[in-house]
């Protein structure tokens, strides 16, 4: 039971720094800065049920994806305004996440992992065949971004501190939320379930909720994203996100909310860069996942940490 | 009102009767030992008793209350609590984690999400208090998985007093500990509060003559005896049990 | 009554080619407890090796063969330089596979092209039957005996063999198998070999009819997975029916809701896992 006053201040420099960098640079540069917030996000809400509860998912792109079309057809084809049209995709993932766990959850770890890689691609399905809903493969163009009484974040730069405002809120929940009693029970039930039982905890309700608090965070992230790109299509909810979203946690550290958010920095950064020299991508992922299986299938943050105690222990023996 | 008993308790594996017809009750504060071989269903009458498989017929009161249907979450509600023949702990948290845990199970707090633990000074402190009792806070930020084999029986145990239970059924807690560790688990057990039941199962006849008030002898999945240590010590059909099954006599 | 005969037909067809994956992804999982995630890039692989041997050969018999053992011999390497190194190791095992399935993706799509290229049928087997007053692609006859043949193959060879009682012996107690002396490292080769040539099998055999395209491994496997997962994983015989479910399900659910397509395939999920959350043949 860490107290951690040092987290906290270096959480509050690095938003700092973060608004003061998001700025100076210039447009294109401050998008990538937003993506990397909104894929920080998304990548805390994977690992609240990866991570914290362990349970391994492989289709989180399917409530990213959900909440960005829920709001994008509720803007375009209803017309609502952002904040009835935000809440109404939060809630359809929410909800989504409330219904498919119903099943999801007599289902024990291997199954967890196909069923909801089976699940995200039923809603890529139906994103890509019910096409008077959704567009098809076209997508949905044209969402224009947040509008919040008299305040605009249709500019890069406003819309970047938009994101990190919402950033900034999300975090500041999901680190309650894990520090919680509740959180220590998550952490409880990845380390042993039977336990946890025999202790007293009603095992089930603790990840039912935790998968629609992630799903509603991976909502929150989805949506973040359609209005970035003031568009969204059936990729949002494609399994490459969703093994995108795995490999930042495991770029970072599974089990805490600092190493996704750094991992979705270092992804952010390695797209950009490749992109301009390679179109390998897939390749590149590939390779990324193979190396982190093989020698850091908790995190590369934690694979360097426990290198670097190894060579204390050499030195100091 | 009893702590615990058990009537026409069976249980089938496939084909194979793992108990058999097994009736038993413990009266407020006995510490009871089940012995027998391998195999003779003491593991399964604990799982059974505890929740975490079915029987295939009988039942189970817990303070009187028939609990044989009731989901093993809510048996801990009713004061039950048990350790486990192979280490059952939080593997990857520290120590004070895992009293943390078992702390809150079964106090308000424990399904609380919107505020941080940090707040919760009872837990913490009850936590604490646990630990320095039993001799564990120089332990406290240690990761379970890197303690020794003997401390980790002893949190096994610790863990399991943290709810305040007034039943706990011990699974051989001295299961693989030097004669030093042995020794220090028996006075753990000896000094429970006279308040808490104790069912437990022990191989180490020497240590269960010592502890128990009374002690019940299964053999293929039956009680065969059932008696005061002395009465049980003077069982001559006992004798031919454990020259079969080959038990550490020590 | 045409309509049903040629969209059974057609259903069992798919499901025979479903099965062909579903069998090696059961035993691969069965024994070693590995989701391959990777499985479909076999299937993908076999298909496209097949088309280019094929067409270097001249002939379908000697192209399919130099394919499906090229895919057994990658299914040997996987497994002894990698997933070996991670056994009993479930996450890492399954996040190795996925590394693979993306490797193997590019590498496809960078050696046989974004356009979805069709194995071409053995000569043997082109035209039609005329039976029950309808006209039905040989090819397609002769996949289902194929399938059919392959499932009575594989329940022979574990049931009958001595090897198969190894493994079965392997799926229920693997230490109790080791301690008979028995080389399970030597075991969980071959049966990953064997899964991955069946695979490959699908991807040749499948190949003309659902060719070979970027993104048809995971489509496939995605297909296999649903199947396993309804049959009960571990289970041979989980895996049959659960294609003949999935492959017939999948068939007549596009030529009704063909806006729903996937979809369709997962109500029968949802109500088999309702009911038996460790699918139809699944242990518990």
């Amino acid at each position: 039971m860490a107290d951690n006053r040092w987290g906290l201040w270096s959480a509050i420099a690095f938003v700092l720094i973060a608004a003061a960098i998001g700025g100076m640079i210039p447009p294109y540069d401050t998008g990538l800065l937003t993506q990397m917030l909104i894929y920080g996000i998304f990548a805390m809400s994977l690992d609240v049920l990866h991570g914290y509860t362990g349970m391994p998912s492989l289709g989180h792109a399917a409530y990213f994806g959900l909440a960005a079309y829920v709001a994008a057809i509720c803007s375009l084809k209803l017309g609502w305004g952002f904040e009835a049209a935000g809440a109404a995709g939060i809630a359809a993932s929410a909800l989504a996440a409330a219904l498919f766990h119903l099943l999801a959850l007599r289902t024990a770890h291997s199954y967890y992992l196909m069923i909801t890689l089976a699940f995200s691609q039923v809603l890529w399905s139906l994103a890509v065949s019910w096409t008077d809903v959704t567009g098809g493969d076209n997508g949905l163009p044209g969402v224009l971004r947040p509008q919040i009484g008299s305040w605009s974040f249709g500019s890069t730069i406003a819309y970047f501190y938009f994101a990190l405002a919402v950033f900034v809120v999300s975090a500041a929940m999901l680190y309650v939320f894990v520090t919680s009693p509740f959180g220590y029970a998550l952490r409880g039930i990845r380390d042993n379930e039977m336990r946890m039982r025999a202790l007293g905890y009603h095992v089930w309700a603790y990840k039912y909720l935790a998968s629609i608090v992630s799903a509603a965070f991976a909502g929150v992230a989805g949506e973040l994203y359609m209005y970035l790109n003031n568009f969204v299509s059936p990729s949002a909810l494609s399994v490459t996100v969703s093994a995108q979203v795995l490999m930042m946690i495991l770029v970072g550290a599974a089990g805490t909310l600092f190493g996704p958010v750094l991992g979705a920095g270092v992804f952010v950064i390695l797209q950009y860069v490749l992109s301009t020299y390679t179109d390998r991508w897939l390749f590149v992922i590939g390779v990324i996942y193979v190396l982190l299986a093989l020698y850091a299938p908790q995190g590369a943050l934690i694979y360097l940490r426990d290198r670097l105690k190894a060579r204390q222990r050499r030195s100091a023996g | 009102m009893k702590p615990l008993e058990i009537r026409a308790l069976s249980r089938n594996f496939g084909g194979v009767r793992a108990i058999a017809d097994v009736s038993l009750a413990l009266d407020s504060g006995e510490r009871r030992a089940i012995i027998g071989t391998n195999g003779a269903g003491k593991t399964t009458l604990f799982n059974v008793v505890n929740g975490q498989i079915p029987p295939s017929s009988g039942e189970i009161f817990l303070f009187g209350e028939n609990v044989t249907r009731m989901p093993l979450h809510r048996r801990a509600t009713l004061g039950l609590a048990r350790t486990f023949q192979i280490t059952s702990l939080f593997r990857n948290l520290a120590v004070i984690d895992n009293m943390i845990i078992a702390v809150q199970a079964l106090t308000t707090a424990h399904f609380v999400f919107w505020r941080r633990l940090a707040h919760y000074r009872e837990v913490l402190g009850r936590a604490e208090a646990l630990l320095e009792k039993w001799r564990l806070t120089e332990f406290r930020h240690e990761i379970v998985r890197n303690l020794s084999y003997g401390t980790q029986r002893q949190l096994e145990i610790v863990m399991a007093l943290a709810g305040n239970p007034k039943l706990l059924l011990l699974d051989e807690p001295m299961a693989g500990l030097s004669a030093a560790e042995t020794h220090l688990a028996t006075d753990i057990i000896l000094n429970l509060d006279r308040g808490i039941t104790v069912l437990l199962i022990e191989h180490d006849l020497a240590a269960a003559f010592k502890i128990a008030d009374r002690i019940t002898a299964m053999d293929q999945g039956r009680i065969v005896a059932e008696g005061t240590p002395e009465e049980i010590r003077q069982e001559a059909s006992l004798q031919k049990i454990y020259a079969r099954g080959g038990v550490r006599h020590e | 009554m045409n309509f049903w005969i040629i969209n059974t037909l057609n259903g069992l067809s798919l499901a025979m080619i479903l099965f062909l994956l579903a069998a090696g992804l059961t035993l691969i999982f069965g024994l070693m407890h590995i989701i391959n995630m990777a499985h479909g890039s076999f299937y993908l692989l076999g298909g496209y090796i097949a088309i280019s041997a094929i067409r270097l050969t001249g002939d379908f018999g000697t192209g399919a063969l130099l394919a499906v053992l090229a895919i057994a011999v990658t299914g040997v390497i996987v497994q002894r330089l990698f997933l070996a190194r991670l056994y009993k190791q479930e996450m890492p095992q399954a996040l190795l596979t996925l590394g693979l399935l993306f490797i193997v993706a590019d590498v496809a799509f960078f050696t046989w092209g974004g356009d979805p290229l069709l194995v071409p049928e053995p000569r043997l087997l082109q035209g039609g039957v005329r039976f029950l007053g309808v006209i039905y692609p040989l090819y397609r006859l002769f996949l289902i005996g194929w399938g059919l043949a392959t499932a009575f193959f594989l329940w022979a060879f574990l049931e009958r063999t001595k090897i198969g009682a190894i493994v079965r012996a392997g799926m229920d107690d693997e230490e109790m198998v080791r301690g008979l002396g028995i080389n399970m490292p030597l075991v969980f080769t071959a049966i990953f070999a064997l899964g991955a040539a069946l695979a490959a099998i699908g991807g040749v055999l499948g190949g003309p009819l659902l060719g070979m395209f970027p993104g048809a491994d995971f489509e496939v496997a995605l297909l296999a997975f649903v199947v396993v997962t309804v049959g009960g994983l571990g289970s041979i015989r989980g895996a049959f029916l659960g294609s003949l479910l999935v492959g017939l399900v999948d068939n007549f659910g596009n030529v009704w809701f063909p806006q729903l397509s996937l979809f369709t395939i997962f109500v029968p999920m949802v109500i088999v896992l309702a009911l038996r959350p460790t699918g139809l043949m699944g242990r518990v």
